[in-house]
C-alpha cells in the first residue's frame, strides 16, 4: 500500500490525499488553516458565492459506492472554488457493462480531468487509482472500504479545533461501531498527529 | 542586501494626510457624498485605517484578502495567515475608495476588483495607494498617490507596521517575491 510520503511531492506539498497516515503535523495544520479561511466566504454577504481558485480545472467524482452527502458536498466544494465537476456513478455506468476500472480511468484522463475524488467499497482503491493514473492528476480518497476517510476526519478535526483551541490536552472518545469504521481509523491517526496522546 | 529604512512613521502619516486632502477633492469633483472604503490586507488596511478616520467615513472600514483571487495561486498557494475579507456594507451601487500600500504591477488591484464585484456591482471605484512604483503589467492607474519615489531598478519597497509604520527598501528576498503581487 502506498505510504503517506508518496502522497506528497518533492516540496512536501500534497499531491494526492489518500490517508492521514504518514502526513506531518504541519501539513494537517495547514489544511485546517486553509479550511478555516474558506469558512469566512459563507459569512460575507457575497452575491457570488464562489471564488476563482480552481477556474478551468475539471474534477471528476468517481463514486463506486453509493453516497449522497459525501458526493454532493464534494461537488459543492468544487463548484464553490469554480471547478467544473463531472459526477460518475460507476455502478450504473460502463464498468457494469464490462469496461475495466483502468479503461474508465484512461478514458477520463483523455478528457483532461485534473482530479479524481474516489469513493469505493474496497480498501486501497484510491491508492490503486493514484498509482495508475496520469502524473498530472491528483486523487482524493472519499472513503475506501474499512481503510480510510481522510477528508471526513479532517472536517471533524476542524470542528474540534473550532471548539477547543488546543489538541494536546484533549482525551477523545469515539463512540459507535468503530471496528469497521474508516472514519474512526482516520480520526485516530489525525488526532494522534495533532497531539492527542 | 539588507533592507534600508526609507521613511518613518511621522512622514508616512503626513503622506496619508496629503492623500486624504486629495481624496476629498476627488470626491467633491465626482459629487460623491457617501463613499465607503476598502483596504487590501495587509499594508493597505493600515493606510486605509488612517484615511478612513481622517475622511470621517461613517460606515465601518472594509478589508480584502485577495488570496482566493490571485493569478499566481497555482505557483505560490494560499496564505491562510492573512485575515479573511470583511465587507460590512452592501457593495451594490456604492462609491468605493480602494486603498493599497504599493502599486506596481497592478495585479493586486485586478484581483481586488474581481473580488469586489463578487460582492455586488459598485457605482464606482477610486484607487488610492501610498506608493506608486514603475512596472505596471496591467492597464491600472491610481487616482490618488501618496508618493512616487525614485528607486533603482529592481529595488523593492514595502510597508511594515502597523506600529510604527515604516517604508523599507531592499532587494526582494525569495520569500517576499513569492508573496508579493503589488
Amino acid at each position: 500500500m502506498m505510504k503517506g510520503n508518496r502522497q506528497t511531492n518533492s516540496k512536501g506539498q500534497l499531491k494526492h490525499f489518500l490517508s492521514i497516515d504518514g502526513l506531518k503535523r504541519d501539513l494537517l495544520v495547514e489544511i485546517l488553516d486553509n479550511a478555516e479561511s474558506f469558512t469566512s466566504l459563507a459569512r460575507q454577504g457575497r452575491s457570488v458565492k464562489k471564488v476563482p481558485l480552481l477556474r478551468g480545472k475539471t474534477i471528476t467524482n468517481l463514486f463506486f459506492e453509493n453516497s449522497t452527502r459525501t458526493r454532493t458536498t464534494f461537488e459543492l466544494a468544487a463548484k464553490r472554488l469554480s471547478a467544473d465537476v463531472l459526477n460518475l456513478n460507476i455502478s450504473t455506468s460502463a464498468t457494469s457493462k464490462g469496461e475495466s476500472l483502468l479503461d474508465t480511468l484512461h478514458n477520463l484522463e483523455a478528457m483532461h480531468c485534473d482530479m479524481f475524488v474516489v469513493r469505493h467499497a474496497s480498501s486501497g482503491a484510491a491508492h490503486f487509482i493514484a498509482t495508475h493514473c496520469a502524473p498530472h492528476i491528483s486523487v482524493i480518497n472519499a472513503g475506501d472500504g474499512s481503510h480510510s476517510h481522510p477528508t471526513q476526519a479532517m472536517l471533524d478535526m476542524l470542528t474540534i479545533r473550532q471548539h477547543k483551541a488546543d489538541f494536546t490536552p484533549l482525551r477523545v472518545a469515539i463512540v459507535g461501531d468503530i471496528l469497521h469504521s474508516r472514519v474512526a481509523r482516520s480520526q485516530i491517526l489525525a488526532l494522534n498527529t495533532l497531539g492527542v496522546s | 542586501m539588507k533592507p534600508t529604512e526609507f521613511m518613518q512613521q511621522q512622514a508616512i502619516v503626513d503622506l496619508i494626510d496629503g492623500m486624504a486632502t486629495e481624496l476629498k477633492i476627488r470626491l467633491q469633483q465626482g459629487r460623491i457624498s457617501d463613499p465607503v472604503m476598502i483596504g487590501i490586507h495587509t499594508g493597505g488596511v493600515w493606510v486605509a485605517k488612517q484615511l478612513h478616520q481622517t475622511l470621517g467615513i461613517s460606515e465601518e472600514l472594509g478589508t480584502l484578502n485577495i488570496s482566493f483571487y490571485r493569478d499566481d495561486f497555482s505557483r505560490i498557494g494560499l496564505n491562510p495567515q492573512v485575515e479573511p475579507s470583511n465587507i460590512p456594507f452592501e457593495v451594490e451601487n456604492r462609491h468605493i475608495i480602494l486603498v493599497d500600500d504599493v502599486l506596481q504591477t497592478g495585479r493586486t488591484i485586478r484581483a481586488a476588483m474581481n473580488e469586489i464585484f463578487d460582492f455586488g456591482r459598485p457605482a464606482s471605484i477610486l484607487l488610492a495607494t501610498l506608493i506608486e512604483k514603475d512596472g505596471r503589467e496591467l492597464p491600472i492607474v491610481a487616482d490618488v498617490v501618496g508618493m512616487k519615489p525614485t528607486l533603482k531598478e529592481g529595488d523593492y519597497i514595502s510597508l511594515t507596521g502597523p506600529d510604527p509604520l515604516t517604508l523599507v527598501i531592499g532587494k526582494p528576498s525569495k520569500d517576499s517575491e513569492g508573496q508579493k503581487l503589488t
